[in-house]
């Protein structure tokens, strides 16, 4: 069953609590929630007596998002143990950066954080990663560039100039590409903003990019978790 | 009210430098007519009948001077009667209730119906305060000196910061005129925006929008700097961060003014707030433990001058919600005193010094006669079992709204009687 908290009892006037008491009543195997506010999915598991799944709560965890790209990482490398893995644009107000930076890292990957200070989290580093504000020193010899989407519709006051000035800073162009490893690979966990955060033809180079690899092991990826919890 | 003899206490009165083992006589008429060591069993009537307080502590009323209460347009939340009981179980005989209301306290008619309120139901001292701003929207000023007339003894715009700089510094010219106290809320909204906690590693973990320490300071430092010139009496309602205990320690020895801080920010940190316990968003944000330590070590050293609960009842409804949902602020007025002591038994402050920031310190700032023993004052006062151990419970609190920031903490000290005018109003 599909529910968009959009046209849903929230709507209203519900609590999130309340929707999933109801829920819970039709006594599911699973509920799967992506959410605009972080811990939404915490708050939930504590009232149902089901699995739930974060699909995703506000900027804070994508766990299914990490999962397919480490599989996507090993389809292509063999391995994440030695690898370094630049995690490149919004980190600030991305979900898919936090799950990837503790999935990666546990896994023994190197993870070099690139963004503008100002799309930079506080204290980012204390979670075992490099950061850097220059792409290019960033990007220095890296096997896997990741590049974020630029979530403007979560910008609330000027965090950057323009998408002019922050595609030729941040954009991933060739140039900048170069300082990465030859044989390094391109991800992004789209929707993508062509000419922002990524050249067009970067993204569409079936020699370096594997984007559409991702978005098809993230099928396999989230049967394999719906199969888990129903089991 | 017949005459009352305490004897064999441990009397402290910070305002009147007592500090010894003693007794307290209160007359018929509910004033205080001795105290201090001179009260004993030797010096009484013989037909008397002494109350033996076994070596327990008396200390006078506690004045709490940052209290929300939902009356008018939130009683649902809190009214002066539920507010009264909770205040008297933590040995609080006197309040400064803030004026996020609704409507907002902000112009002379409402002070009427608010005292007539105060005055019906509730068995403490209520004091309130008015806005600085009508409808606290920070741009237009409230009648100081017409509201002052009707008992109103500070002037603040409660959980809201004047952002504008010319604005607070007309304010600022105005109160000295009028000899009015202002209170203020120090945060920078464009620093603040959507912050819910702490800006740091716990904001990024959780994935929240962080409130970072300099949106605190930057108000403290432009109001200090404005004070320079226009010198009026001015309060900061409580602080959070190191930094701004540094600020303020400076800025000290030039300019007058004085500040408080919350008993939460004093016991608690951000790693407290965990997966998502909403109870513990609150508002300055509990910080790290670096900042905790720099505010009871300001405590310590009287940088601060008084510990406010911060008492923000909010009923269980605004509570359960996602974290950028829910509501801001935690019930604490029941447990101010004894979250207090913690700091005492861990050995970070004197007693004295907690007792002083609950008891005259803040009296003397807000010019009320509260907060002290001196012979010929109302005996406001109460008693406590210095070394109770006790657990905070949800469901023992006596406020309406049971969002305490302490659930299950382990407690030392607690308030066994609680006495205004001479009335033994509360008792365990």
């Amino acid at each position: 069953m599909s529910m968009n908290m959009g046209n849903s009892a929230i709507k209203k006037g519900e609590t999130l609590i309340d929707t999933a008491m109801t829920l819970n009543a039709m006594h599911p195997d699973i509920i799967v929630i992506r959410h605009q506010d972080s811990g939404a999915c915490n708050l939930l598991s504590q009232k149902v007596n089901c699995a739930v799944l974060n699909a995703g709560d506000g900027r804070r965890e994508h766990p299914t998002q990490a999962l397919l790209d480490a599989l996507t990482i090993i389809n292509r490398k063999d391995k994440i143990q030695g690898l370094r893995i630049a995690i490149c644009g919004d980190i600030l107000h991305s979900r898919v950066a936090r799950s990837n930076i503790y999935l990666l890292t546990m896994l023994g990957a190197e993870v070099n954080i690139v963004a503008p200070s100002n799309l930079m989290p506080k204290e980012i580093e204390k979670f075992g990663v490099n950061t850097f504000t220059d792409m290019k020193k960033g990007l220095k010899d890296c096997d896997i560039v990741m590049m974020l989407r630029l979530q403007n519709e979560r910008m609330t006051s000027s965090f950057l100039s323009s998408n002019r000035e922050y595609y030729e800073y941040y954009g991933l162009t060739p140039d900048k590409l170069d300082h990465a490893k030859q044989d390094a690979i391109i991800m992004h966990p789209g929707p993508m903003n062509r000419g922002i955060e990524i050249d067009t033809r970067l993204a569409d180079d079936i020699n370096k990019s594997v984007i559409k690899e991702q978005v098809e092991l993230g099928v396999a990826v989230r049967m394999a978790c719906l199969k888990i919890f129903c089991e | 009210m017949k005459k009352q003899y305490f004897i064999n206490g441990n009397i402290i009165d910070p305002h009147n430098s007592i500090n010894e083992n003693g007794g307290l006589i209160v007359g018929e008429d509910g004033k205080i007519e001795a105290i201090g060591k001179k009260v004993n069993v030797n010096n009484l009537p013989t037909r008397e009948k002494p109350i033996d307080l076994k070596g327990k502590y008396l200390i006078p009323g506690i004045v709490d001077m940052r209290v929300f209460v939902g009356e008018p347009g939130y009683e649902y939340k809190e009214n002066f009667r539920t507010l009264s009981n909770a205040a008297l179980s933590g040995g609080v005989t006197s309040v400064v209730t803030m004026p996020n209301t609704n409507p907002i306290i902000d112009n002379v008619s409402i002070v009427d119906f608010l005292k007539r309120r105060g005055r019906d139901k509730s068995k403490i001292n209520i004091f309130p305060c008015a806005s600085l701003t009508q409808n606290i929207e920070g741009t237009n000023m409230t009648e100081f000196g017409l509201l002052a007339k009707k008992g109103i003894i500070a002037f603040t715009d409660g959980v809201k910061t004047i952002q504008n700089t010319s604005l607070m510094s007309r304010i600022m010219n105005s109160a000295k005129d009028l000899d009015c106290l202002i209170m203020q809320h120090a945060e920078d909204y464009h620093l603040s925006k959507n912050g819910m906690i702490n800006s740091g590693i716990i904001a990024t973990k959780l994935g929240l929008s962080g409130i970072p320490d300099i949106a605190e300071r930057i108000i403290i430092e432009r109001d200090l700097t404005l004070l320079e010139k226009n010198k009026c009496r001015y309060h900061i309602s409580q602080l959070s961060s190191a930094k701004s205990v540094e600020v303020i320690k400076e800025r000290k020895n030039d300019i007058k003014f004085t500040c408080g801080v919350s008993v939460n920010n004093l016991s608690l940190n951000e790693n407290d707030i965990g997966d998502f316990k909403t109870f513990l968003k609150l508002s300055p944000p509990l910080r790290k433990e670096e900042d905790r330590e720099a505010l009871v070590q300001g405590l310590k050293d009287k940088t601060i001058d008084v510990i406010v609960s911060d008492h923000k009842p909010e009923d269980e409804e605004s509570k359960r919600l996602t974290f950028s949902q829910a509501a801001t602020g935690a019930s604490g007025i029941e447990t101010l005193l004894s979250l207090s002591l913690e700091l005492y038994h861990n050995g970070s402050v004197k007693l004295e010094t907690i007792i002083q920031a609950l008891t005259s310190n803040p009296a003397k700032i807000l010019r009320i006669n509260k907060g002290n023993l001196t012979i010929g004052n109302d005996a406001d006062f109460c008693i406590i079992d210095l070394d109770k151990p006790w657990i905070v419970k949800k469901e023992n609190l006596i406020s309406k709204s049971k969002n305490t920031s302490i659930e299950d903490k382990k407690l030392q000290g607690k308030v066994t009687n609680t006495f205004v005018k001479g009335k033994e109003l509360f008792k365990v």
